[in-house]
């Protein structure tokens, strides 16, 4: 059992739990991820860390109410427990020091570009951030990145109600060609990245993405989170979740996070029976 | 037992039969399948015993377990006797009276196997661990374990091979401390063999004896990850360590259109069904795919607890693709019988060509219809294609069982000889490049049986304590 210190709401639907997990919060690196079973009849869900502290004995991961499980945790609260916190998980993602790198966040992607920017300025990088959201009211850790020695920081909105009005792959193009960019990595959407992806692809920026398939043990014993990355078929959990985004097939990555969507209305609909809240 | 001029005559009677659950009813559930020996069976069937002075059965047991004794046992109304015998050298009876091949190994080794009929070792081995079990816990046979020596050893795994190297070093008077990555103990006979074949209460029931012998067990820590072999060394004091993390990571076909929805690994498929009780949805959280037509590629016995869990699962057709025949199966007869009976379809000498799909999803299975060769090296014959005879088998979905293999994440525990397919290199007895390391079970050997695996581990316990006895005071190597 682990213990939740903190909850925080940051937007309507996002939020960020604090668990204590002292062994795992000693190894996390930015870009690896967790994986948690709320209770004991629960699912294994994998989160991606958003902070943590090794001398504090805590870690942190932000997440979007969308099913049963994510509802459930988003109502637990300080002492509340979790049944299970496994940790870490995946490969860190690549921090190279000398490079000018932009790191695009897309809506709770933002979770996890937040460490991985931390960790590029830590190292000494040049990072411009691009964040985007559909509207202002979703954009997460705002202050956070303002705090962090950027180079940039762009913030672009669907309907401008924050930053510019637009995506966030027309800030990256223009930095592509200008030639202010050595690297990039990007982390949202499936469709996100994949536009992200063809706009550096465009001009050989090479890209890393942070890929969210569906995962079951997240060990590499099942083989649920297999993708196709040049031609090749990679497991998620332990080759990934980092991978080069110009080998990336993308409209199989959506196509199979696609597979359970009737299991989780079914799902979502006998927790809305037996719950008092609305989902 | 029949007693004449002091002599014990064993019983000519057949062997007896296990009872089963019905076919039409069992294919839609998810209750053991073998029913057990009813007390009167197993009387019956250990007067068969000849309780030969030389036990060639107990040869043929990985495990050496004291077969002739715990049979003994039974014949002389020492229930309880029978189980310490047999608990001496297995830690988990239960398990392996149900999975274990007994057939190729203690019962084919048996005297009478020569007329055919070996005594039923398995189900006696399962009549007496299960009549421990129905006791009140505290009422439950006792086993003797040396006094505490004060050493620490810690287990990476808790399958098999994990389990009974942990049950072995408990005996040897060890401080045991489990690592298990998921979130329950027991590896593949928790994530991979059915219900209906192995009850999780019967593992977890093992489980808890290990606990009561002050095994401890942690859950949720992938080691290799949160620590490494170096750190449980040296920080934490382990005195060596045994790996015993399994070969887990599936193989795929590598044939096109296979990471279409619709396809899954075997380990996949079992991991959601088993271990995380989907077919319990949504009174569970895990959902499982609930195919209406699904093929099997495969003929292990990992392809027919899928076949048969598909047909549970509500499935109205289940095809199982295998390119030789079922003389080839590696599976159990008792398996494939049972799948038979259940309504799983045999396809032999298919192999799999292509999963054919329909924008992303699965809508069939290509198939390329073969036919057996000349023996190769192996001295099995070899499937070969008869030229343009391909076909479609229709489905929504596939599952491929075609075997696993070792992942990486065994190389990141600790720095020990690798083979270049990336298991570890150790000797019989478990030892590695690393004096302090020792491995055994599938992630030495490759995908092999569970009753192997737990050899490796109990063999590896014996190499773990002589390593510890004579290692000079305050060596760190």
């Amino acid at each position: 059992m682990f213990n939740v210190l903190a909850k925080r709401q940051l937007s309507e639907a996002v939020f960020e739990i604090t668990v204590e997990a002292p062994e795992i919060a000693r190894k996390v690196q930015a870009g690896q991820f967790l994986i948690i079973r709320a209770t004991e009849d629960g699912e294994r869900v994998p989160f991606t860390f958003s902070d943590w502290s090794a001398e504090e004995g805590w870690i942190k991961f932000i997440f979007m109410k969308v099913g049963k499980t994510s509802h459930l945790i988003s109502h637990l609260e300080r002492n509340d427990v979790i049944a299970d916190v496994a940790g870490p998980l995946g490969n860190p993602t690549e921090i190279e020091d000398k490079s000018r790198i932009a790191v695009i966040g897309g809506g709770v992607g933002c979770a996890v570009a937040y460490p991985v920017a931390r960790a590029l300025c830590d190292a000494g990088a040049e990072v411009t951030v691009i964040m985007g959201a559909r509207k202002g009211e979703l954009l997460i850790l705002k202050e956070e990145f303002e705090a962090l020695p950027l180079k940039d920081f762009i913030i672009m909105t669907d309907d401008g109600s924050a930053g510019e009005k637009g995506l966030v792959t027309a800030p990256l193009g223009e930095l592509c060609k200008n030639g202010e960019l050595d690297n990039a990595f990007a982390v949202g959407p499936a469709i996100m990245m994949k536009f992200c992806a063809a706009t550096t692809g465009e001009y050989g920026v090479p890209t890393a993405v942070s890929l969210n398939p569906i995962m079951v043990d997240g060990t590499g014993m099942c083989g649920a989170c297999r993708v196709t990355v040049f031609g090749e078929t990679k497991f998620g959990c332990v080759d990934g979740p980092d991978f080069d985004a110009a080998g990336v097939n993308w409209n199989e990555l959506m196509t199979r996070q696609r597979l359970y969507q009737e299991e989780e209305r079914v799902a979502d609909a006998e927790y809305a029976g037996s719950c008092s809240c609305h989902i | 037992m029949p007693y004449i001029d002091g002599k014990r005559r064993p019983s000519r009677e057949p062997r007896q039969v296990m009872g089963m659950q019905d076919p039409k009813v069992r294919h839609r559930n998810f209750d053991e399948v073998a029913l057990g020996f009813t007390e009167e069976q197993a009387r019956a069937e250990a007067d068969r015993c000849l309780q030969c002075k030389n036990p060639t059965c107990e040869q043929g047991c990985p495990v050496n377990v004291r077969i002739r004794d715990f049979i003994g046992g039974i014949l002389d109304d020492d229930f309880c006797g029978g189980v310490a015998a047999l608990r001496e050298r297995n830690a988990l009876p239960a398990v392996c009276g149900r999975v274990c091949t007994q057939e190729t190994q203690c019962e084919a080794a048996c005297v009478l196997s020569k007329k055919g009929t070996p005594v039923a070792i398995g189900g006696l081995e399962r009549f007496l661990a299960d009549w421990d079990r129905s006791r009140e816990p505290g009422m439950r046979c006792k086993t003797v374990a040396a006094p505490r020596n004060g050493k620490r050893v810690a287990v990476i795994g808790s399958g098999p091979s994990g389990l009974a190297c942990a049950g072995e070093l408990s005996l040897l008077g060890y401080g045991v401390t489990v690592y298990e990555s998921l979130h329950t103990a027991g590896g593949v006979l928790a994530y991979g063999i059915p219900e209906f074949r192995l009850p999780k209460s019967i593992l977890q029931d093992e489980v808890e004896a290990l606990r009561t012998a002050r095994v401890e067990f942690k859950f949720d820590q992938v080691v290799g990850r949160i620590t490494n072999a170096q750190e449980l060394l040296d920080e934490q004091g382990f005195s060596a360590i045994f790996l015993g993390t399994g070969a887990g990571l599936p193989i795929f076909l590598g044939i096109p259109g296979e990471n279409q929805n619709g396809v899954f690994s075997a380990n996949e498929y079992l991991t959601r069904v088993n271990l995380m009780r989907a077919y319990d949805f949504p009174k569970t959280d895990t959902p499982v795919w609930r195919g209406n037509r699904v093929v099997v590629i495969g003929g292990g016995n990992v392809a027919m607890d899928s076949a048969r869990t598909a047909l549970r699962l509500g499935a109205a057709e289940v095809y199982l693709v295998y390119r030789r025949t079922e003389e080839e199966m590696p599976a159990r007869i008792e398996e494939r019988n049972h799948a038979k009976e259940e309504g799983v379809i045999f396809k032999e000498l298919y192999a799999p060509l292509e999963v054919v799909g329909d924008q992303g999803w699965c809508t069939g299975l290509r198939v390329q219809r073969m036919r057996l060769g000349q023996p190769d090296a192996s001295g099995r014959r070899s499937p070969m294609p008869i030229e343009g005879e391909e076909s479609v088998i229709e489905c929504d979905t596939v599952i491929s069982a075609v075997g696993t293999r070792a992942h990486h994440l065994a190389g990141k525990i600790s720095d020990v000889k690798m083979t270049d397919r990336g298991y570890v290199e150790a000797d019989d007895d478990g030892r590695t490049s690393n004096p302090r390391i020792f491995a055994g079970g599938d992630i030495v050997t490759g995908a092999a049986t569970v009753i192997l695996a737990m050899g490796a581990g109990k063999k590896a316990a014996h190499a773990i304590d002589e390593y510890v006895k004579n290692r000079p005071t305050g060596a760190k190597v």
